[in-house]
């Protein structure tokens, strides 16, 4: 059986698409785990994304602690008798499946976002070394743990036709030492561009001040939370403080994806961002040299592209 | 108080070469170190001796040679340094459970502390491992820890959120690189360092029979050139392809 957790449900449901093929070529079944309050409308959800049964651990934990879903999904594995189990990789979700690799004795993956079966064997890649190397992990026993991390895998069309078990079970943890005394929003704002994860970037393709909304709308929804820009945005027209000046005399930056919008991409320029995850290109000109230095490209005119681009993210993004 | 710090040998990404046919890492002859962040749980562990008194030791899973990066620690300020020696092949698995057998061995402990992940491999399973096999609480990415005679205290960074955690001992706490700044140790703290005890323990005497249950089959290089994707002409279709090209390669998580 192919075993699916985590809190936040989009990540489940993403998790179940992936989970449906290795269950379909492992000749197995999809299940999908919720801990906590009976929730009927979202168990008949996974179950149109693709579980075949639902198990729903009842229990009255008031909020997560490592300890105790460990105990639980620990408990609901030698239940069901469970050889793969697939994690949401959020923080908490890492801590849970690495105390519970500890607890089985099992082999665990963490961040996978390509999970195959070879030689029978399940198998999980990973990003290592900074991002410069992908190690390729086969697991020898079971049951196999990987967490999975959001976006990774599409998640199935939904289908309401799709029939399932929802069993309900009332699942008692061991009672851990450990006490929560405070949770609190963390406040997002002021992110410096050196350590921002995404960044959107505005050049001199920007005709007015105004504009650069376009810029940060496009930032937010990306939940990147940072705007940069070239020197003419800073320096000459200073319509960005010069904490957004990405470049050789700028701020050097290395996010997971930069965004240049408008920037016609001088070596200058390059220098500030050439270690960058994933980089888009946004400009009119088929020939600037931005696109020489980009994964990806878009021609065309800023002012249309930029608002299209956010209510796609936004659409993708749920 | 009984501190034990849980530290890792790891190669110096920063130096680390790519191969430029295969694109392939180059491992070998790279520098090695102490994974930055097991220098802030030693920091943290050193505070915590100043403020409450007692002992620090230091535990290492890996080769022979990591002898020398255990030194480095024990002139930060750790009392006593024992390195396990890894077989090949090792695992997560492997490693907490001679993590595992090794504290038991160390007898006495209070408060357990490790990075929240190693900066070579980033994949934060030791310390949660460590705390379920010893069946302890495990307060993981902590900001700032205070502990007390009776319990420690913790507030962790769980990303878009905070949480404060309080726990009796023993507790395992993995700390974030912001918790502080690790310490470089005088020049008398280095000399210092090598009339401090090191146990060197095999790891057949700490648990037989140990196999991997996950096996790196292969490392496959990245290639650093760009993609040089252009989508143009129906701009329509170009943001919907663009869209679904990055959240294929997950960069739009936040």
């Amino acid at each position: 059986m192919v075993l699916v957790f985590s809190d936040n449900k989009n990540l489940t449901f993403e998790m179940l698409s992936k989970a449906s093929e290795l269950a379909k070529n492992l000749n197995k079944k999809v299940t999908a785990v919720i801990i906590g309050k009976t929730d009927d409308a979202l168990a008949k959800e996974y179950i149109s994304f693709g579980a075949d049964k639902v198990f729903v651990a009842e229990t009255n934990l008031e909020s997560f602690k490592a300890e105790e879903y460990t105990d639980i999904l620990g408990n609901i594995v030698k239940e069901t008798g469970a050889e793969t189990i697939l994690i949401g990789s959020n923080k908490n979700g890492k801590e849970l499946a690495a105390r519970l690799g500890g607890k089985l004795n099992a082999g665990c993956v963490i961040d996978s976002n390509n999970i195959y079966l070879k030689d029978k064997k399940l198998t999980a890649e990973r990003v290592v070394y900074s991002g410069n190397a992908i190690a390729v992990e086969q697991f020898n026993s079971t049951p196999a743990i990987v967490t999975v991390p959001s976006k990774a895998f599409d998640r199935l069309k939904k289908d309401d036709s799709r029939k399932g078990d929802i069993i309900k079970k009332k699942i008692d943890a061991e009672k851990s030492t450990s006490k929560i005394l405070k949770v609190q929003e963390m406040k997002t704002e002021g992110v410096n561009v050196e350590d921002a994860e995404i960044i959107v970037s505005c050049g001199r393709g920007f005709k007015n001040k105004e504009d650069i909304k376009l810029v940060q709308e496009l930032a937010d929804v990306l939940k990147g939370k940072t705007v940069g820009c070239s020197r003419p945005i800073a320096a000459d027209m200073k319509w960005l403080p010069e904490e957004c000046w990405i470049g050789l005399s700028g701020h050097k930056v290395k996010p997971k994806l930069y965004i240049a919008a408008g920037i016609s991409g001088q070596i200058q320029h390059i220098a500030g961002m050439r270690d960058s995850g994933i980089i888009v290109a946004i400009n009119k000109d088929p020939d600037a040299l931005i696109f020489k230095s980009a994964d990806y490209g878009i021609v065309g005119d800023l002012y249309e592209v930029l608002p299209k681009l956010t209510s796609a993210v936004k659409e993708k993004m749920g | 108080m009984n501190i034990i710090v849980c530290a890792k040998q790891v190669v110096d990404v920063s130096e680390m070469k790519v191969d430029p046919s295969t694109k392939k890492p180059i491992l070998q002859g790279v520098a090695q170190k102490i994974s930055d962040i097991d220098k802030n749980a030693m920091e943290e562990a050193i505070k915590i001796k100043d403020k409450n008194g007692g002992k620090i030791t230091v535990v290492t899973v890996g080769p022979s040679d990591a002898k020398e990066r255990i030194k480095e620690l024990l002139a930060m300020g750790a009392d006593e340094g024992v390195l396990v020696t890894a077989p090949d092949n090792i695992d997560y698995h492997m490693t907490s459970t001679l993590l595992a057998e090794a504290v038991k061995k160390i007898g006495e402990y209070d408060i357990i502390l490790c990075g929240e992940a190693s900066i070579d491999l980033f994949s934060g399973q030791a310390g949660p491992r460590l705390a379920g096999l010893l069946g302890i609480p495990q307060i993981t990415y902590a900001q700032s820890v205070n502990a007390e005679k009776d319990k420690v205290t913790a507030d962790r960074n769980m990303g878009d959120y905070a949480v404060t955690t309080e726990s009796t001992y023993p507790a395992l706490v993995t700390v974030t690189k912001e918790i502080n700044e690790p310490r470089l140790p005088s020049l008398m703290q280095i000399l210092g360092a090598a009339n401090k005890p090191i146990q060197e323990w095999t790891s057949d005497s700490l648990s037989s029979e140990l196999k991997p249950m996950v096996e790196t089959v292969d490392l496959k290089g990245v290639s650093m050139e760009r993609k040089n994707i252009v989508f143009q002409n129906d701009l329509d279709k170009s943001v919907t392809k663009l869209v679904d090209s990055l959240a294929k390669e997950g960069a739009l998580r936040g």
